[in-house]
């Protein structure tokens, strides 16, 4: 059987604290998963839970205190795991004293690509990224979301089989939030193993096959995002509208929010029949009727709230 | 063998000369200019030593802080600005890193070294109009100046492993400054009655790089030769040094865990 792509063993990491360094902080306790290959995988949780510690772990960057990791069979340790793999660290920094074209040509030395491999490879994922009009520009000109794209192009520019972005989206407008996404689609539909932290539920629940929630350095929960939510409707939204010389009923009226010319109500699946009547009763244009799921965003926002409150979380399918 | 270590030095050096660090040849090409002339009006036939003598000690000053300062940020830069994050993901070891930039800077410095070697043998030359056997002594000087400057990216390469620039300089300058003086401590150890400071000063000049061996400037001046042996004897030592502190940085930077 094929060795899954990622790996993780209790791996924990304490980190000193306070003058003498005597005291530990556990920044990530006894993290257990494994990522298949070809899957697209998703580390959420707030910040402080542990998904940069996690990271930085499995790149070598820093070392564990306990606990073993394995990226496509081989250890962490081992120099040629990272050849397997591609990391765009999160808010990534580069030496600015060098153009996008320069940083990747340097970055692609480390993988013995020859002159003529190596510019092919810089121009082609330069445009990927939507930087070839920038090539030739110096680095410290970059806005953040420029670097981002560079980061993004720097991880997979050997094309690795695994691939590692820590929160890929941020400091991204709309438009480069998509072109990301867009890249990491194709990158899943190119059959690699996307590792990713996000703050960003909605990509997650877009994006990921399954997904992992950490806080304060415990695992809480790995699933699909349909795992992880109940998928049961829970209701169902009403948004319509209505002329300004008609009154609504008062029921109605009680519980929708006005939002603009616009109104949002939520109603029990059971009585949604009814206030559509009501509705038309009084010449309100329906606009749109939605059923209302708990989304991963709810999940995790609760997850958050129990844990702030002190009620120890439920380990939701943690394998 | 690898390749890693000179495609991180190629950057290193790219860095530098990016960062106008070789400006400083401006000033030392200004200095030697000035000098020859002024020289040529207060000093009778003494200007080539006296040439000579500013000459390489603004070589060997110019080397030094541009390797203290420099290589004092060579890690530590690095860690605090996160440029290494993206580079360690990349199949290279530590220690190919620390190699690279170690090279890096040394390379930088060999440049710098050259050409102001080429503006001293300017300035001599507008001021005698001739170049005597005498002068290859200089080009051992600028040797030695260049082996001293090797040891001292070294070691600051060793302390901004995991120390602050602010810090590493204090270190650095402080050894080189003690190194210098290294036969004075060995002095203190041959004529101190005290058995305990005798040890104390001879284990501390035993472990001190010693610089005042690579000092023949006066020498280089006067037109005398430097002995074979003391070639040797300079070379063997300096590579020994710096392969020890090169080992020293690997395994500290091996286990230290980035911010």
């Amino acid at each position: 059987m094929a060795n899954p792509a990622i790996e993780i063993e209790r791996l924990t990491k304490d980190y000193p604290v306070g003058f003498w360094r005597k005291k530990m902080r556990r920044s990530l306790d006894h993290l257990s998963l494994q990522v298949e290959e070809g899957e697209s995988f998703g580390f959420l949780g707030p910040n402080g839970a542990g998904k940069t510690t996690t990271m930085k772990l499995l790149m070598g960057l820093i070392f564990p205190t306990s606990g073993t990791a394995r990226v496509r069979g081989r250890s962490i340790n081992d120099v040629r795991m990272h050849r397997e793999i591609g990391y765009m660290p999160e808010q990534p920094y580069f030496y600015d004293y060098l153009t996008a074209r320069e940083l990747l040509a340097y970055f692609a030395r480390f993988f013995g690509f020859n002159a003529a491999e190596r510019n092919e490879r810089v121009a082609r994922f330069l445009s990927l990224v939507g930087l070839a009009a920038a090539a030739d520009v110096q680095l410290r000109k970059f806005s953040k979301g420029m670097l981002q794209r560079v980061g993004i192009a720097q991880a997979i520019l050997h094309d690795p089989q695994v691939v590692f972005l820590d929160e890929p989206m941020s400091g991204l407008d709309p438009v480069g939030r998509r072109e990301v996404r867009d890249i990491i689609l194709d990158l899943k539909k190119q059959g690699r193993t996307i590792f990713f932290s996000t703050h960003i539920l909605s990509d997650a629940e877009m994006l990921c096959d399954r997904v992992a929630v950490l806080l304060e350095g415990k695992l809480r929960g790995v699933g699909s995002p349909g795992e992880i939510v109940s998928m049961e409707v829970q209701g169902m939204e009403i948004l319509f509208e209505v002329g300004k010389e008609r009154t609504l009923p008062a029921n109605i009226a009680a519980r929708a929010k006005n939002i603009g010319n616009r109104y949002r109500i939520e109603v029990a699946e059971q009585e949604l029949y009814a206030v559509l009547e009501q509705l038309r009763g009084c010449e309100g244009r329906i606009l749109s009727v939605a059923p209302l799921r708990p989304s991963l965003e709810d999940y995790f926002f609760n997850l958050v709230g129990r844990q702030k409150s002190q009620v120890p979380a439920a380990e939701v399918g943690v394998r | 063998m690898s390749v890693i270590p000179g495609v991180v030095a190629i950057n290193t050096f790219r860095e530098a000369v990016r960062d106008r660090v070789l400006y400083n040849l401006i000033f030392f090409a200004l200095m030697m200019i000035g000098a020859a002339i002024l020289v040529g009006q207060i000093s009778i036939g003494i200007e080539r030593m006296v040439i000579i003598n500013l000459g390489l000690s603004a070589i060997s000053i110019f080397g030094i802080i541009m390797a203290i300062f420099i290589g004092v940020g060579l890690v530590y830069k690095e860690m605090e600005k996160r440029t290494l994050y993206s580079l360690l993901s990349k199949p290279i070891r530590r220690w190919e890193f620390l190699v690279g930039k170690f090279a890096g800077l040394l390379l930088t410095l060999v440049v710098n070294t050259a050409l102001m070697t080429l503006g001293l043998g300017a300035a001599l030359y507008c001021v005698s109009r001739k170049f005597e056997r005498a002068d290859a002594t200089i080009l051992v000087a600028v040797y030695f100046i260049l082996l001293e400057l090797a040891l001292v990216t070294a070691l600051a390469l060793f302390f901004s492993c995991f120390t602050s620039p602010m810090l590493s300089t204090l270190y650095t300058l402080g050894i080189y400054v003690a190194g210098v003086f290294a036969p004075g401590i060995q002095g203190i150890s041959q004529f101190t009655s005290n058995w305990v400071l005798a040890v104390v000063t001879r284990f501390i000049y035993y472990l001190l790089p010693n610089f005042h061996n690579f000092g023949v400037i006066a020498e280089a001046a006067h037109g005398d030769a430097v002995p074979l042996a003391l070639v040797w004897h300079n070379t063997v030592y300096a590579a020994l040094y710096v392969l020890l502190i090169l080992v020293a940085s690997a395994a500290v930077f091996s286990g230290r865990n980035l911010k």
